[in-house]
């Protein structure tokens, strides 16, 4: 049964070091705006309208046209 | 805006592509299998009486394709596309992009010759041997590198939560592998497990739950958070909450681990702790489907027509039930009926036909199409895959539920003078038959979508134009760090990521390698006096019983329920397991239980188990055990006998000084007393034959705690 001391201590190693990235993410301001980041990434490449033809053709080419 | 900081550059397109035709191509060969060993549990006849095609050996090798090359793929498709994007950079290194794709490929290769062939650890989703293990572990540091790369180089300051999950999924998935690959070889393609018995079965459940949670769920989770709002073409419904979803689910999924292990030697407190933290997993994972599935608010006229968006919606509610399956399996008393059952089986199914393969087909019918610049060759067509997928998971685990709760209760059930009202466990299996073919029938259904989807994939794929190396453009990222006159803080500081795992790999092989050989090797003590080693014959018939994967139907593990006593003799404790290299506790019943088939209450004849092995029919009419006429042909190789006792004295096993040189007489000596035996039942088998080695083994199982039992009465 000892081996359950090493998997707590490893599981404890690991959640420890999430934790470490969740202060760091914290602390360098990674969750000061919420609201934007999840909107940022609908937009690939929005200042080059040249070469957006992977872009959804259906809904974004029918809105402009 | 500006164009001072704006760079030019290109997305990597190419290994996009290549993992999404390994995907596409190992989800077929993997289901297929599938399907395969579906009709062998209704159709014996489709073992087709040799080894390589035999359910022993094809179940862990549907489950290793399903999960590693499927969805393993998929993963590296879906982050490989995603995370470039996200961080608005090419991926680090096209290099090691190159060596992570054939390095996979090759291991998926290997895994697909060496389990047909007999070589596994036994221990169930991680059976690959020794070597593969360790070519696992070194592509998977590569993926790591190459993604944290990627992430140092970005383009964005801000990690879009998809990329936590991903880097959550790499990092204890790869302490996972490590922890639980430890073994030590004694060939080329054989090894022992370091662990013994109870212990060995907690780092295997230990490892075994989070490879769900870490492999089919978080990296999934994160393709989620990209997929369905590109999809959707909406932010995901709380960008907050998906940040609380992660950081709750990867603190609390890590302990949930012994809820596997439930009415086990486990000790009581592990076992409330699991069933603690994994019914405390419903809140995450909950917020988690919720918030997938809140997206797509204002928009169910789009999912209407949209296939994307349908597959989506199916995966979402697959992750829901799931996730609210599982925290009600942990629960003791469900647990008591659950376990060893078909409801098992339908659960996992749930969650894999469902929540990782609809996910990826999803993410299939959108990315095909962008990637190759053209529409999807046909909408019906994948209409049509989504209704008969929807129907053939509904087909799956509606049988395997009704199978799981008729079999538990079959077991259970008692007459009214107190007696087992079925003490024939074949009966228990032949009630399924018909459940067995319907989710043989659901699985075509499933199996016949996902072939049209190759179909409406190819076409569409042929129709357009594929842009390897696609163009883009961001501003630089600007970096706000000021200048420290401390060199290594500012090291740090600029390397944060790095550090993190640098220091955590450190520490943790550090911890590995100075407390495993010690405390593991003595605590194997035995607690009970009678619990001998295995007899060299013994020995080698254990190791066939690994190879043909007997673990996989028949379990060795008596729990302590009246209703197992009563069929199988006294239930099963931790001392008994202190010599097994690995465990073979199994987790299904397809087949009875076997810890105590040498026991006086359900001892056979050597003559039965020979016959037996050879065609399972001819004792038992209408079972449904492949046959191992192989066994009886096969001459029993004991060339790394000697090796195998050294192994086994290296991991604490007490066998004498100096018995790696005495151990092929005594097995010589053992096997003619079978085969005396069996001749005088009129079997003329030869004694130097697998059968005799598998026999020795069979007869031996739960002996020594009888032996002392009757010495103690007296």
């Amino acid at each position: 049964m000892e081996v359950i001391y090493l998997l707590l201590s490893i599981s404890v190693l690991i959640a420890l070091a999430f934790l470490g990235a969740f202060i760091w993410s914290v602390k360098k301001g990674q969750y000061d705006d919420v609201v934007s980041p999840s909107i940022r990434i609908l937009f690939d490449n929005n200042n080059n309208n040249n070469n957006n033809n992977y872009l959804d053709n259906e809904s974004k080419t029918t809105k402009t046209e | 805006m500006e164009n001072r900081n704006l760079e030019h550059f290109e997305y990597d397109n190419a290994i996009v592509r290549n993992f999404l035709i390994a995907t596409v191509t190992f989800g077929v060969i993997g289901m297929l299998v599938g399907l395969l060993i579906a009709f062998q549990l209704v159709f014996p006849e489709l073992n087709f009486g040799i080894p390589i095609t035999s359910f022993g050996r094809l179940r862990p090798l549907h489950t290793n394709a399903v999960i590693f090359a499927f969805v393993g793929n998929g993963i590296f498709a879906g982050v490989y596309y995603s995370l470039q994007r996200l961080l608005k950079t090419r991926m680090y290194s096209d290099i090691l992009s190159k060596i992570h794709f054939w390095g996979w490929q090759l291991i998926i290769l290997s895994a697909a010759i060496t389990l047909p062939l007999g070589y596994t650890t036994s221990k169930e989703y991680a059976e690959l041997e020794w070597p593969i293990d360790i070519a696992i572990t070194i592509i998977w540091v590569i993926f790591g590198w190459n993604m944290f790369g990627t992430i140092l180089k970005r383009r964005v300051e801000h990690l879009y939560v998809a990329i936590w999950f991903y880097i959550a999924t790499f990092i204890t998935v790869a302490m996972l592998h490590v922890v639980n690959s430890f073994e030590l070889p004694v060939s080329f393609l054989k090894s022992y497990s370091w662990y013994a018995g109870v212990q060995d079965a907690l780092v295997q459940w230990w490892y075994g739950h989070n490879a769900v949670a870490f492999f089919l769920t978080t990296p999934y989770l994160g393709l989620m958070y990209y997929f369905v709002p590109k999809a959707a073409e909406r932010p995901v419904y709380s960008y907050k909450l998906s940040i609380v979803h992660f950081w709750a689910l990867i603190f609390i999924y890590i302990w949930a681990g012994p809820h596997h292990l439930l009415y086990s030697a486990l000790p009581d407190w592990a076992q409330s702790l699991g069933a603690v933290f994994s019914v405390m997993l419903i809140a995450p994972s909950w917020g988690g489907m919720l918030n997938g599935l809140l997206t797509l608010r204002g928009v169910w006229d789009k999912v209407k027509v949209e296939p994307v968006l349908k597959f989506m919606v199916v995966a979402l509610t697959g992750y829901g039930m799931a996730t609210f399956e599982g925290p009600m399996l942990s629960l003791k008393n469900v647990n008591a009926i659950s376990h060893f059952t078909d409801w098992t089986i339908a659960h996992v199914h749930v969650g894999g036909l469902a929540w990782n393969g609809f996910l990826t087909f999803g993410m299939l019918y959108w990315l095909v199409p962008r990637m190759w610049r053209t529409q999807l060759y046909s909408k019906k067509l994948a209409d049509f895959h989504f209704w008969i997928g929807t129907l053939g998971i509904v087909f799956y685990a509606l049988p395997m539920y009704w199978a799981g709760f008729t079999q538990s209760f079959m077991w259970k059930e008692f007459t009214q003078e107190g007696f087992l009202k079925y003490p024939n466990f074949l009966e228990t299996v032949t009630a399924l038959k018909n459940l067995y073919l319907l989710r043989g029938i659901g699985g075509t259904l499933y199996f016949t979508g996902v072939l049209v989807m190759v179909y409406n994939l190819i076409k569409t794929a042929n129709a357009g134009n594929f842009l390897a190396n696609e163009p883009a453009e961001a501003p630089a990222l600007i970096k706000f760090h000021e200048e420290s006159n401390e060199y290594w803080h500012r090291w740090i500081e600029k390397r944060p990521v790095q550090m993190l795992i640098l220091s955590f790999v450190l520490v943790a092989i550090g911890g590995i390698v100075e407390m495993v050989p010690t405390f593991l090797i003595k605590s194997n003590i035995p607690t009970i006096s009678s619990v001998k080693p295995y007899t060299p014959l013994e020995l080698e018939g254990r190791d066939i019983y690994i190879r043909e994967g007997c673990y996989v139907c028949h379990s060795q593990l008596i729990r302590p329920f009246r209703s197992e006593t009563e069929r199988y003799g006294d239930y099963s404790k931790a001392g008994e397991f202190v010599y097994d290299h690995p465990f073979q506790w199994g987790s299904k019943r397809t087949g009875p239980d076997l810890a105590r088939e040498g026991t006086d209450k359900l001892r056979k004849p050597n003559a039965w188990h020979y016959t037996h092995m050879l065609d399972p029919r001819l004792t038992s009419p209408n079972s449904i055990m492949p046959p191992y006429p192989w066994l009886i042909e096969n001459k029993l190789d004991v060339s790394l006998l000697s090796e195998k006792i050294k192994a086994m004295k290296k991991l604490g096993v007490p066998y004498p000084d100096g018995y790696e040189n005495q151990a092929l007489d005594d097995l010589k000596k053992q096997a003619k007393e079978i085969a005396d035996d069996l001749k005088k039942n009129n079997i003329n088998a030869s004694e130097d034959r697998e059968i005799i080695a598998l026999i020795a083994y069979l007869q031996r199982l739960g002996k020594d705690v009888s032996l002392q039992k009757s010495t103690a009465q007296k």
